[in-house]
């Protein structure tokens, strides 16, 4: 059981990234990976959201939204599928982790609150955190390993997204084609560390 | 010598400002410091300036420490090619050195050729001096790619390493990727079936031998884990009697790319490149050693037989010695950093043992593990200056 979890996280840091094997959370990956501190920040923030959302969801989607979910209420209910409230229920829920992060770092670190700045609030459309929420529903997790894979997805988008603030720190006084400054060799630069995550893509655990 | 100069400093005018290729002036002008070492020197009102070498001398250092691997790689080519006909040739004979010959220069003159053009280009266009790092990438792209690759892919993958790894950074100095290896990778998932077949010897229209197969070391070791076989018995008994000896692996005269196989020569060029200061030590032995405690940890586990292989053998099978002295070492993609240098070499050869013995995808680890480190050797950096800011600030006294 342990062995199994902690399989699941590595195989959703390293196997199943969430930016290098499914491309998600790239907008915010991309915007605020210019310092290593703004993105590590931004990274903390993902993880904690992401490792709160994704069990509330699992608990939402087992004792409210699936169908018969909400049997342990009354038997008259078996019948009841709201899964057509899927989606909206899991951005309301995001949406309210994101506004308690904001407070929360807007009271203790207003420095970070301020260097974030819109993509905070943003982090609520990061597509990243609804993304684990519907995986979650697809894999058909139990409760612990819907935890250990939102906090494990968080980490390697937290891996992720230092890493490249590290390059962009690096290369920052680098001769860069004019046309490329800025984003365009910021694709490139995620493109060539696609490929060095490749190395992980057809392990089996 | 005196003519040669004379040469070029009767040339020098047409190329400086105002002259009629005045365009070119950068290409001329690599040519000439490749020749001379140039008269002006940096101003001295820069700081740390610590040796008279400057970066074509190094890049040459580094080219010479390539040699011994690559007349290797010639000969072995040759030697490879009457193994695979069933015919029994001295290493060192003429005939290997010809077949080698024959087969590997065109790689080493189309790498050249395709990159220089690349590079030529850039430099015209972009007003910037030309960048002597491909002397050295242009000679690691055909030791690192099978004797039978076609040689329009090895023009391909060069040229896509220089535009996109390099050239769009900025050149020399600057790229993220260590330049060889994104061409290697590019061709590896570009046309797998040309760069990652068993078959990496040059056989020609001869007739080839019952039961050859030319596997290669590690495509044997994951096979053997596969059936069950014990590792080092399948690297015995196979296809060719004790071409896998452990002694022969060191030695060298095994089938794979033109210049990884001999341990022996890749350990002589980092002898050279260490003695002269060019790459670093640390590194080098700190990838020998990760790859080597992996495999004890592997050895512990024992889950399947290529865990249970003996540790050793993963330093000498593949291209990990190469990949160790030539391609880890490289100054601009490693971690800069003394402690992040032990850390960065150090996974360099975890993640090698680990690529090799788990992911049944690859077969060889060793440049996954290096473009996976290049990627988080700047944030390695990054922490270790933190972690020696915060010591230094502890330590201050107001």
């Amino acid at each position: 059981m342990l062995e199994s979890l902690f399989n699941l996280g590595i195989k959703s840091i390293f196997v199943e990234n969430m930016v290098f094997a499914y491309f998600l959370g790239m907008c915010s990956f991309l915007a605020v990976s210019k310092k290593v501190t703004t993105a590590f920040g931004l990274g903390m923030a993902v993880i904690f959201v992401l490792t709160i959302t994704v069990p509330v969801n699992w608990i939402l989607l087992e004792y409210i939204l699936k169908e018969g979910a909400l049997s342990w209420i009354s038997a008259d209910f078996l019948g009841v599928d709201l899964s057509f409230l899927q989606f909206i229920m899991f951005i309301a829920i995001i949406a309210a982790m994101v506004q308690l992060v904001e407070m929360v770092i807007e009271k203790f670190s207003p420095g970070l609150y301020g260097s974030l700045g819109i993509f905070l609030p943003l982090i609520a459309v990061n597509c990243a955190i609804l993304g684990s929420s519907l995986f979650m529903v697809q894999k058909e997790f139990t409760l612990s390993e819907a935890t250990v894979y939102g906090f494990s997805s968080g980490i390697g988008w937290f891996l992720a997204i230092i890493a490249l603030a590290a390059i962009r720190e690096k290369i920052k006084y680098s001769n860069v084609p004019a046309p490329l400054k800025g984003l365009g060799i910021t694709m490139i630069i995620t493109g060539l560390m696609g490929l060095g995550f490749l190395s992980f893509i057809g392990i089996k655990i | 010598m005196k003519l040669l100069r004379d040469f070029l400093d009767k040339q020098k005018p047409h190329f400086e400002k105002g002259g009629k290729w005045e365009k070119f002036y950068y290409i001329f002008e690599a040519h000439e410091t490749l020749l001379y070492t140039p008269k002006s020197t940096t101003k001295a009102t820069g700081t740390q300036i610590k040796d008279a070498v400057d970066m074509k001398r190094m890049m040459m250092t580094v080219i010479i420490a390539m040699v011994p691997c690559l007349i290797f790689g010639i000969f072995n080519a040759g030697y490879q090619h009457f193994i695979a006909q069933g015919q029994d040739v001295a290493f060192f004979s003429v005939d290997s050195l010809l077949i080698g010959a024959v087969k590997v220069l065109p790689v080493v003159v189309v790498s050249y050729a395709s990159g220089l053009t690349v590079e030529f280009t850039f430099a015209t266009f972009r007003r910037h001096a030309i960048n002597e790092g491909f002397l050295v990438t242009g000679m690691l792209i055909p030791l690192v790619m099978p004797p039978t690759v076609p040689l329009w892919q090895v023009a391909l993958a060069t040229v896509f390493a220089v535009v996109i790894g390099k050239e769009a950074f900025g050149g020399t100095g600057m790229n993220i990727l260590n330049v060889a290896l994104t061409a290697r990778a590019f061709l590896y998932f570009a046309y797998p079936t040309d760069l990652s077949g068993d078959v990496w010897t040059y056989i020609g229209d001869a007739q080839v031998i019952d039961g050859y197969s030319g596997a290669t070391a590690l495509a044997i070791a994951a096979e053997a884990s596969n059936t069950g076989a014990v590792v080092v018995d399948a690297l015995s008994n196979s296809w060719h009697s004790g071409l896998f000896d452990f002694g022969n692996l060191v030695w060298g005269q095994i089938p794979g790319s033109i210049g990884e196989t001999s341990v022996i020569m890749a350990l002589i060029g980092g002898l050279i490149l260490v003695l002269t200061g060019v790459g670093s030590w640390k590194i080098i032995v700190s990838v020998f050693g990760g790859a080597y405690l992996t495999g004890l940890l592997f050895n512990l586990i024992g889950a399947n037989t290529y865990m249970q292989m003996p540790a050793e053998y993963h330093l000498v099978i593949g291209g990990l010695a190469f990949g160790a002295v030539f391609m880890a070492t490289d100054p601009v993609t490693a971690a800069q950093t003394e402690t992040g240098k032990w850390i960065y070499g150090f996974l360099i050869g975890v993640i090698t043992v680990i690529i090799r013995v788990v992911n049944p995808a690859y077969p060889e680890g060793i440049m996954m593990a290096i473009l996976l480190m290049n990627v988080f050797a700047p944030l390695i950096d990054y922490y270790i200056v933190q972690a020696n800011k915060k010591r230094r600030l502890q330590r201050a006294t107001v």
